[in-house]
């Protein structure tokens, strides 16, 4: 049943991830990505850690994928404009690499001890959620409220206009 | 029900301080006339100082649920980074009101980078590491993109941008395969999880990534690229806080990363920390030779460094830590300052970034003169500077570690012999007359590298009079570091006292 349930999930995202990759128009990769987080929002319903699977929606396929696609919107990009830059000797050396790690990363998956540790009991819903944010996580969650107002100040700073008469470097 | 455990926010003091400041700067800046913005400066350095008094007498404990720790690597780095935090105020607001720049923002940028630095040094955990990074990076990243009438620099700002997420990313995708091992994102954790076990491939695959994550920040060379043009686009002040704090945050995390928590497995991770140190070591002293630009110089040149601190973390002994600790105190100094004597100088209202613009600087200003011919003395290595000691004494605690430290010791040796060549040609042009009116400095010289005028930012003016502007702030920031550079170099002893108390956290 779980299998029955994972693995086209799992094949969704995987796909959706090479379409972010291999899309020629923005828009497309965009959509692909929506899939990517979707499919992976239903692998997380598999390990039962509902509440985590609606963050997934709520904030990345929601919040996320619409402010990437009011940005593709507001930049007016025109459909059927390709990469300006075509790496093929890089792309290669990428594929060889990311096959290379894919091969380490299953040897290890199937070489680790079984059976797999059980799911702690509550993993995945809001109380454990909260729980990890509050008591385990509390100082990196406040520490992310730091960076977000960094982020707010880089916004005004770089979205102003350049002071007049500044050096002209 | 959880409980919500105790929050002990007297452990965070000098960083609440810090952030406070910061808070106070960004919002003053509003109601400030443009004349009294001077106040902002001393304000952010005065925080910085009383920050890092407060942290030198607070106690040791662990905080947060485990994932804050205050002990002597935390106080030490946290040392660090408020003086590199210091420093790096000091040297910015007579460059910034040159170019019309001089705003609240650009001091709180370096406040909260400041702070994240003093985070990564206390973090017990994964995860806070991770957002003590970012919160050092991103301020960096905006930092570099500051000089808005420039497009080098909007250029620097978002190359450094995208590569550093990148390298975040794999930080961050060694962080969840390490967690997916061990099941905790605790370091003292992971580390006995580590040593109770064999170590599998997944586990060695999340530790290299994380290898590759700090590795960027201190610009370790496979993962160096972005310095020399980030740097070179960057304005000059930024340039000078990112070289310095930077690697202090990215070398105290990986103090606490591999020595103190797999302490235990050093045989699997020093030979690859060594060879990327020889790596670094080379490549950055031998691209150094090749450079006009002053700041794509000290860009490699903080490459090289990064190689000799990795030096002493690959040898990962008590003894070699500790050395670590006190080469990053004197970088802190000799780096800023090598960049705030160039602060100094501007040419045709741009920077003055080619060696050739410090001709004739010892006739018109011969303490400033002075002061940046102890700088490059003392990145070479050479004694009587704290860059003599400090490299003495990595390479000692590396020779005395047996075998593979003889070689890597070596190899710092020789390097530093060639990176000598560079340092003390731009003191030798510093100490050289003026070029004579009419001819270019690049002409005069003889030294024509195809690249020279385009490199040179603001080249169209490049027949301009190199012009001196100093300002007390930026003459005490000079003062200070030129201070530390020769007391670590004559006396030693009163700064190794950092560098003990994490070599005992070791034994």
């Amino acid at each position: 049943m779980e299998w029955a349930v994972f693995l086209p999930a799992a094949a969704l995202a995987v796909a959706g991830g090479i379409g972010v990759v291999a899309a020629r128009q923005p828009v497309h990769s965009a959509i692909a990505l929506l899939i990517v987080l979707a499919s992976l929002a239903v692998t997380y319903l598999v390990l039962a850690a509902q509440f985590v699977a609606v963050l997934q929606v709520i904030i990345y396929a929601g919040a996320i994928v619409v402010l990437f696609l009011f940005v593709i919107m507001l930049l007016n990009v025109r459909s059927g404009e390709g990469p300006a830059v075509k790496l093929p000797r890089q792309a290669v050396a990428a594929a060889a690499v990311a096959a290379g790690y894919l091969a380490a990363l299953l040897v290890a998956a199937l070489g680790a001890a079984r059976p797999f540790p059980a799911v702690p009991q509550g993993f995945g819903t809001a109380q454990a959620v909260g729980a990890a944010l509050l008591a385990g996580y509390l100082l990196p969650f406040e520490l992310a409220a730091v960076i977000m107002l960094v982020g707010i100040v880089a916004a005004v700073l770089l979205g102003r206009r350049p002071p007049a008469g500044g050096e002209g470097r | 029900m959880t409980s919500i455990p105790p929050v002990p926010l007297g452990l965070l003091a000098p960083e609440l301080v810090v952030l406070a400041v910061a808070m106070v700067v960004l919002l003053a800046d509003l109601w400030l006339p443009p004349a009294r913005r001077g106040l902002l400066v001393v304000a952010a350095v005065a925080g910085a100082v009383a920050a890092a008094w407060l942290g030198l007498g607070l106690p040791d404990g662990v905080g947060f649920a485990g994932t804050y720790v205050r002990d002597g690597l935390t106080r030490a780095g946290q040392t660090l980074a408020l003086a590199a935090t210091a420093l790096g105020l000091l040297v910015a607001p007579e460059y910034l009101r040159r170019g019309g720049l001089d705003r609240g923002e650009y001091y709180f940028l370096v406040l909260v980078a400041g702070l994240g630095a003093m985070l990564m040094a206390a973090s017990r955990d994964l995860l806070l590491l991770f957002l003590a990074l970012e919160t050092l990076s991103v301020p960096l990243y905006v930092l570099a993109a500051t000089g808005r009438g420039s497009v080098r620099s909007q250029e620097a700002g978002i190359k450094y941008f995208l590569l550093g997420a990148f390298a975040s990313a794999f930080f961050l995708y060694g962080v969840a395969l390490v967690y997916g091992t061990t099941g905790t994102t605790r370091l003292p954790e992971i580390g006995a999880a580590f040593s109770a076990q064999p170590v599998s491939a997944s586990a060695a695959a999340g530790v290299g990534l994380l290898v590759i994550g700090l590795g960027f920040k201190a610009a370790l060379v496979p993962f160096h690229t972005w310095a020399p043009d980030v740097y070179e686009g960057a304005p000059f002040p930024a340039a000078a806080f990112m070289s310095v704090v930077a690697k202090i945050g990215a070398f105290v995390a990986l103090v606490r990363v591999f020595p103190m928590t797999l302490g235990a497995l050093a045989l699997h991770w020093s030979a690859l920390l060594g060879a990327l140190a020889v790596l670094t070591m080379v490549v950055g002293n031998l691209a150094a030779l090749l450079q006009t630009s002053y700041k794509r110089m000290l860009a490699y040149s903080s490459i090289a460094h990064a190689g000799y601190l990795l030096v002493g973390v690959a040898v990962g002994t008590p003894q070699a830590v500790g050395a670590v600790i006190t080469y990053l105190l004197v970088y802190a100094a000799m780096g800023t300052g090598a960049f705030a004597v160039a602060i100094a100088l501007e040419r045709g209202g741009a920077e003055a970034d080619r060696i050739d613009d410090y001709a004739g600087l010892s006739a018109r200003a011969p303490l400033l003169a002075v002061a940046g011919g102890l700088f490059m003395v003392s990145l070479a290595g050479l004694p009587p500077t704290g860059g003599f000691m400090a490299k003495l004494g990595v390479f000692l605690a590396a020779a005395d570690a047996g075998l593979p430290g003889v070689i890597l010791a070596l190899v710092g040796f020789l390097t530093s012999v060639v990176s000598v060549y560079y340092y003390l040609r731009v003191a030798y042009v510093m100490f050289s007359p003026a070029p004579s009116a009419g001819v270019t400095p690049a002409q005069r010289s003889g030294v024509v590298h195809a690249d020279a005028t385009a490199i040179a930012p603001g080249s169209g003016t490049a027949g301009a009079a190199v012009r001196l502007h100093a300002s007390p702030l930026l003459n005490l920031a000079v003062l200070v570091a030129a201070a530390a550079v020769i007391q670590t170099g004559i006396l030693p002893s009163t700064v190794a006292a950092l560098g003990a108390q994490v070599a005992a956290l070791l034994r």
